[in-house]
């Protein structure tokens, strides 16, 4: 029995951690963060060339064959690194077609998805909180998808979008088909920048997974934004010790004053603990599937509450200058709130929680 | 990850298994015993498996078998699934007793862990002092070394079953001119010395499981020090490290949460269970996320351990205490909210005790107050803040830290 990481995925770990610090150092991100396009296509194609991009695409389909929790790994320390780019959405959408899509399917995107030369984003929720697959109403007609979706990350960059469809079911859709068009939503958090997309009877590719495939998706996707909250609020204690280590007031550094080292004291004790939560919903997800559901809802819930109440504590930690655009705080702190509010706030994951548990 | 045992310890389950169904409960005429007669009954037969007292050797009463975490794990689980005790309750066993072993001479092994791990010698905690809380190191009940024995004057507090316990292991300054930490060291004192006064503190829960504990020139022999003059801090860290280890136990948070939601279950609200409220449904799931984290910490430290990676795991480690005291609040308030007004019951005298698994109104009453002192002994939560910062984070050290 081992409640651990494998040597392997140690290195892992640290390989995309030296690959985030040479090729995305703070300078590097301040740049990306300003434009606001939330994507480096040098940062793309390393990634590409490490085999982060077809980490869980089998083996024969030029993937590396791996399993979710050594992608969650790397979400951790792309959240540590706030690292731009549509890694997510991509994930997402190479795990349905892994994990429930036909051979031709699988044979047509995969390869395609893992060398990174095809960008694939989700295409979900339909307003601010339809993010299950029983709320979905985008129709499926004669081979063509008609409907709105909101939050789609990188939408202008994909080429394949993963739409959730009527009845719960999933189909592909080709960014550059007739009747796709996007209407820019910005998006607060600009390491992921989203988009309205408006489907007009645009031909699809349906995924024969039908509603459990969505809902692979949706806990793949919830244990991916765990990790990725839970590198960012790791990366913000951080940022706040070496702040408040340097940071003299009334004579002394910060970290002297009790209240400022209770105060670090309880947000690393709220983050710490929690590690073995989405350790378990990833390995849950492959290998425990009875309980996979229920665990990566409360991670998904669990951890993106507990790293927003830590960026709070970071930005007052570091005081006005905190609440500048300058401070990289807000980076993190916003990664964070995409973390909590995409798939679903943690109280719509606590609510199915419940039923899971049967109460 | 992977979370099978394997067959080995699989095989393992099925042995303390089938040992616990032929054994407990106890049938025919033993069923009829006291329940501490049962419990011993019990442990005798477990201690001829090698299923208790796993790290003590046999001449002490153990039954010395190689340390193996997931055994003992295996043992905790199957015991307590079927409801038998495989510890006696009490620091005796769970304190002092390994706190001989590691820095007690030969004599005080012998003479005091066999009849501790048999449940026939019960022992008290004296470190707090009125004047000496968070900052133990300041108290002040002194011990003077006169010929072949200790003079004792002092008063030692929040001393929990010192009434009928047969023997005290505490700290006293024997050293009044060494630094504070430095004067200190760990004496064993018979509590039917001459000159020692006990008197019950009634608590807010209604119970007095604490005392006062006054020493009048009490004599005991110059041999009941562990470890040398001086060294009382440096033993009574091994010791507060095992009372920690019992407060940090995920068993304890699991079986409450289980408790709690079966209280939400039955409870009305409405018209209906409040299990079916929302708001409720929302606070036992946000604590559920707490009580999983913590165990999964645990798993995860314990598997470091097997690798003998403790140093990969230190920060968890040094959270366990504050973490799961926290926890244990948030359950018991969630039971005192969904009484409502029924949690204004006072405790009766057989709710009063902490860890009892009463589930009336006043027993969860009693239970969430206890809550709050377990965030106070052994560590209080700021003081586990500081070593969270200041060891595990690396902060500079308070100005006056003890």
């Amino acid at each position: 029995m081992n409640f651990g990481l494998t040597e392997e995925q140690e290195l892992l770990q640290e390989t995309v951690r030296g690959f985030c610090e040479k090729e995305c150092p703070a300078s590097r991100l301040r740049t990306l963060f300003d434009a606001g396009v939330g994507h480096d296509p040098a940062l793309w194609k390393g990634m590409g060339e490490m085999g982060l991009l077809g980490l869980v695409v089998p083996e024969d389909f030029g993937g590396a064959g791996l399993e979710l929790l050594d992608l969650a790994l790397v979400c951790e320390v792309l959240g540590q690194a706030a690292l731009p780019g549509p890694f997510l959405g991509h994930q997402l959408v190479s795990l349905a077609i892994a994990g429930a899509g036909t051979d031709a399917q699988k044979r047509a995107w995969l390869p395609r998805l893992a060398s990174g030369d095809v960008i694939g984003t989700v295409a979900l929720a339909e307003d601010a909180s339809s993010w299950e697959p029983e709320t979905w109403r985008a129709s499926v007609d004669d081979g063509r998808v008609r409907g709105t979706k909101c939050f789609v990350p990188h939408a202008e960059l994909a080429n394949l979008l993963l739409v959730g469809v009527a009845g719960g079911g999933l189909v592909l859709v080709e960014r550059g088909a007739a009747g796709v068009a996007l209407i820019d939503q910005g998006g607060v958090d600009r390491t992921r920048p989203i988009a309205r997309v408006t489907l007009d009877g645009v031909a699809c590719d349906p995924l024969p997974g039908g509603l459990a495939g969505s809902r692979r998706v949706r806990d793949a996707g919830s244990i991916l934004l765990a990790a990725d909250a839970f590198g960012a609020a790791w990366r913000l204690i951080q940022a706040t010790l070496a702040y408040a280590g340097a940071r003299q007031q009334f004579g002394s550094v910060l970290t002297q004053f009790q209240a400022v080292k209770h105060q670090l004291a309880n947000m690393a004790t709220e983050v710490e603990p929690s590690r073995g939560l989405w350790w378990y919903a990833a390995h849950a997800f492959d290998e425990i599937l009875q309980d996979a559901e229920r665990a990566a809802a409360l991670a998904k819930a669990h951890i993106t509450d507990r790293a927003l109440e830590v960026a709070r504590g970071a930005v007052e930690l570091h005081g006005g200058i905190g609440f500048t655009w300058e401070c990289d705080v807000q980076i993190w702190f916003k990664r964070v709130m995409f973390d909590r509010a995409f798939l679903g706030t943690p109280e719509q994951h606590r609510e199915r929680s419940a039923r899971l548990a049967g109460w | 990850m992977d979370l099978r045992l394997g067959a080995k310890y699989e095989t393992f389950r099925t042995e303390v298994r089938e040992f616990l169904a032929a054994n407990w409960p106890l049938r025919g005429a033993e069923a009829e015993l006291p329940a501490g007669q049962q419990e011993k009954r019990l442990r005798e037969r477990a201690l001829a498996r090698g299923y208790v007292y796993r790290h003590f050797p046999r001449v002490y009463g153990g039954s010395e078998q190689p340390a193996d975490a997931l055994e003992d794990m295996i043992l905790d689980q199957e015991f307590a699934a079927v409801g038998a005790a495989r510890d006696i309750r009490g620091i005796g066993p769970a304190m002092l007793a390994p706190t001989l072993l590691d820095c007690g001479n030969e004599a005080q092994r012998t003479r005091f862990i066999p009849p501790t791990l048999r449940g026939d010698m019960r022992w008290c905690q004296g470190y707090s002092e009125p004047g000496a809380g968070s900052d133990l190191a300041s108290l002040a009940s002194r011990a003077v070394l006169e010929g072949d024995s200790w003079l004792i004057n002092g008063h030692k507090i929040w001393t929990s079953d010192a009434v009928g316990a047969d023997y005290m292991f505490g700290l006293f300054r024997t050293e009044p001119d060494a630094p504070k930490h430095a004067g200190i060291s760990y004496l064993l004192i018979d509590m039917r010395s001459a000159g020692i006064e006990v008197r019950p503190l009634r608590q807010m829960t209604g119970g007095a499981e604490f005392n006062e504990v006054f020493f009048s020139d009490v004599r005991i022999p110059a041999d009941s020090i562990v470890g040398r003059r001086g060294e009382g801090w440096k033993v009574s860290r091994s010791t507060l490290k095992h009372e920690r280890n019992l407060i940090g136990d995920p068993r304890f948070l699991r079986n409450a949460f289980e408790a709690v939601v079966e209280l939400a279950r039955r409870t009305p609200r409405n018209g209906r269970p409040a299990l079916e409220d929302a708001h409720v449904r929302q606070r036992l799931a946000e604590i559920e996320g707490y009580v999983a984290s913590q165990e999964y910490s645990i798993q995860r430290q314990l598997s470091a351990a097997l690798r003998g990676a403790e140093a990969a795991v230190l920060l968890p480690g040094l959270m366990n205490k504050l973490y799961s005291t926290d926890t244990s609040q948030r359950i018991t308030r969630l039971a005192f909210d969904l009484l409502g007004a029924d949690g204004l019951t006072a405790p009766l005298p057989d709710e009063y005790g902490m860890g009892s698994r009463v589930r009336t109104p006043g027993g969860w009453v009693a239970q969430y107050m206890f809550a709050i002192a377990n965030s106070i002994a052994g560590g209080a939560s700021n003081i586990q803040r500081n070593i969270i910062g200041e060891r595990g984070l690396g902060l500079p050290r308070d100005q006056r830290a003890g």
